[in-house]
């Protein structure tokens, strides 16, 4: 648990959080355009930065309190900056010694050396001096530092943005399992709603030095002005997992709970992969997501799902109609329709309605 | 000693380098600090603290000088504090007088280098550290007097060699002590008024290769030392 009121100013720029609480457990992503004040409030929480002003505390370990603030060095926390800031000079080995020969000793324990440095994928790298190492190369030495520093809270400052977009996929997919297996609190910066969508259990939203609210993701994408919401209109995010690749190359996408729903996907797979059981979010966008009253035969869409209407909201910006849907595991759905389909089917809260999916996105895969 | 048929005074020149190498090392241990407090500093008083430090590159010598001269002398307080902590020996006209000189007067050539490398320092680096635990002093020695090495370099080979060529506190704080406290510029000046040129000739020959050689030592190392960015 996070708890707390902090202020910083950095040069013109003005952190004043207002009074704050989240659990820690998982994933919290602050979420904000550029200039919010998430990197700010990031620096804050950590203990970076002497300015810092207010109270913080982790659990019931007072952090700061006025100006008198635990030191960076006690707080067990690790940090991935935008650019990895490895010690230059020096090879991979030696950098990750920094971190692990600093470790107290009641903190030595977690997953060796080994396991780290393979599951993050450095282990052919560690004789090489970190300085002729590829941006993607070198972010995995700097997660890789941070895990073995055994911290209590991992804290992420936009960790992708200096990366290409294929080591931007890889590292996304490496940060989301590392996180998931080896169950650190993270606290992650981003401005790209794809990274909330697939990371978050939580959003902080931030504006203007300000944190304006902060959510689950569920909340986050249930509300029609949510800010994780870009040019292409409403997002839902589906949690389940993946079942079996069919032989005509689909994969099952199902609820938790057995029977609620499942979606035919096209994937790359090989036929009969073994995925079942594979942890998953599906992204469906609102616009892909048509309405039937009742299950149509003779379509060539495979994906109609059962779901019962909470309420029908105007979206401001496009005047067309957002219809949230729940599904009969209480996940929610977002179809958006033009009012006068709306009208024409005289949809209302609480009846059945079939949810055509035309298309829809695996974010874990 | 002859070389090549010439005479040379080797008590000066020896006297010079051994003046130098001390003040190199003070003003390291001194300068350092200062470096990091002036390139930390937030508040006002910094404008006022590096004129302070700078003050001795546009200060004529002679009023350097004159000044320690006041200051240091065997009855003044800063004697006799010292003689109250047990150094009775005196400040000025002695080898002492010429290290306090050379130290206050080449401040700056070791401050500013050092302090330019410690502003240029990239902060998430040194951050990087602190999140590894890593307490002030520990990441000072292991990161940022590494990255701050060209700073530390240039400030001391400059100090060096400037002490090295210094004229005017030297013969103000120092007097012109033969065997004592005679350095190659007082030296050669005296060559001069005493019209033997031929001893001049070959003090001033040494100086012009040896400044050569530490600049060209600097230049080299300089480049070796270019931190690539990580």
């Amino acid at each position: 648990m996070f708890k707390g009121n902090l202020q910083l100013k950095l040069g013109n720029f003005a952190l004043d959080s207002g009074e704050f609480q989240f659990e820690s457990a998982g994933v919290t992503v602050l979420f904000g355009r550029s200039g919010s004040g998430k990197s700010t409030l990031l620096r804050a929480l950590s203990g970076l930065d002497r300015g810092t002003r207010g109270t913080l505390f982790f659990g019931d370990e007072c952090w700061q309190s006025g100006k008198t603030a635990l030191p960076v060095e006690a707080r067990d926390i690790g940090f991935v900056f935008q650019t990895a800031a490895l010690l230059p000079g020096k090879t991979v080995q030696s950098n990750l010694n920094y971190a692990t020969q600093r470790v107290p000793k009641n903190r030595a324990q977690g997953p060796s050396f080994e396991e780290i440095t393979q599951r993050v994928g450095i282990t052919h790298l560690l004789t090489r001096p970190v300085d002729n190492l590829s941006g993607g190369e070198r972010q995995r030495v700097a997660i890789a530092r941070a895990l073995l520093t055994r911290p209590r809270v991992l804290m992420m400052d936009e960790p992708l943005s200096a990366l290409d977009w294929r080591a931007k996929t890889e590292l996304l997919a490496l940060i989301e399992s590392v996180i998931a297996d080896y169950q650190i609190p993270t606290l992650y910066i981003t401005h790209a709603p794809v990274e909330v969508e697939r990371l978050a259990n939580r959003v902080v939203f931030m504006a203007e030095g300000h944190i304006t609210s902060i959510e689950t993701l569920a909340e986050a994408t249930t509300r029609i002005d949510s800010p994780l919401f870009t040019e292409e209109g409403p997002v839902s995010v589906l949690h389940g997992h993946l079942g079996r690749v069919d032989e005509d190359g689909l994969i099952a996408f199902e609820s938790a709970q057995s029977g609620a729903f499942c979606f035919w996907l096209n994937t790359t797979e090989p036929t009969g992969t073994p995925l079942m059981k594979h942890k998953a979010r599906l992204r469906v966008l609102a616009r892909d997501v048509a309405l039937a009253r009742a299950r149509i035969e003779g379509i060539s869409m495979l994906n109609q799902i059962a779901a019962t209407i909470t309420r029908i909201e105007a979206d401001p910006k496009t005047h067309r109609q957002a219809v949230f849907l729940t599904l009969s595991d209480g996940q929610a759905l977002i179809a958006e329709l033009s009012q006068r389909s709306v009208e024409s089917l005289n949809l209302a809260p609480k009846q059945t309605v079939f949810a055509l999916v035309k298309t829809a996105a695996l974010l874990d895969h | 000693m002859q070389i090549f048929g010439y005479p040379l005074d080797l008590d000066p020149i020896l006297l010079t380098l051994e003046v130098a190498a001390i003040t190199t090392v003070v003003l390291l241990i001194i300068g350092t600090p200062i470096a990091w407090a002036l390139s930390q500093m937030r508040s006002r008083a910094r404008i006022f603290l590096e004129a302070l430090v700078a003050l001795p590159l546009v200060l004529p010598p002679t009023v350097l000088g004159f000044y320690l001269i006041i200051a240091l002398n065997p009855n003044g307080e800063i004697a006799q504090l010292l003689k109250y902590v047990g150094y009775d020996g005196q400040l000025t006209f002695n080898k002492m007088g010429l290290i306090i000189g050379s130290v206050i007067y080449s401040l700056p050539f070791t401050v500013q280098p050092i302090m330019a490398s410690f502003e240029a320092l990239p902060t998430q680096i040194v951050d990087a550290a602190r999140t590894m635990r890593a307490s002030f002093l520990d990441r000072f020695f292991t990161v940022i007097v590494p990255l701050a090495r060209q700073g530390f370099l240039v400030g001391s080979v400059l100090t060096f060699a400037h002490t090295v060529g210094e004229f005017g506190v030297v013969l103000m704080v120092g007097g012109n002590i033969e065997g004592q406290t005679r350095t190659v510029s007082i030296a050669i000046f005296d060559h001069v008024e005493s019209f033997e040129y031929a001893e001049a000739h070959m003090l001033s020959l040494i100086m012009v290769i040896f400044s050569i050689l530490v600049l060209m030592f600097v230049y080299a190392l300089n480049r070796k030392l270019q931190i690539k960015q990580a």
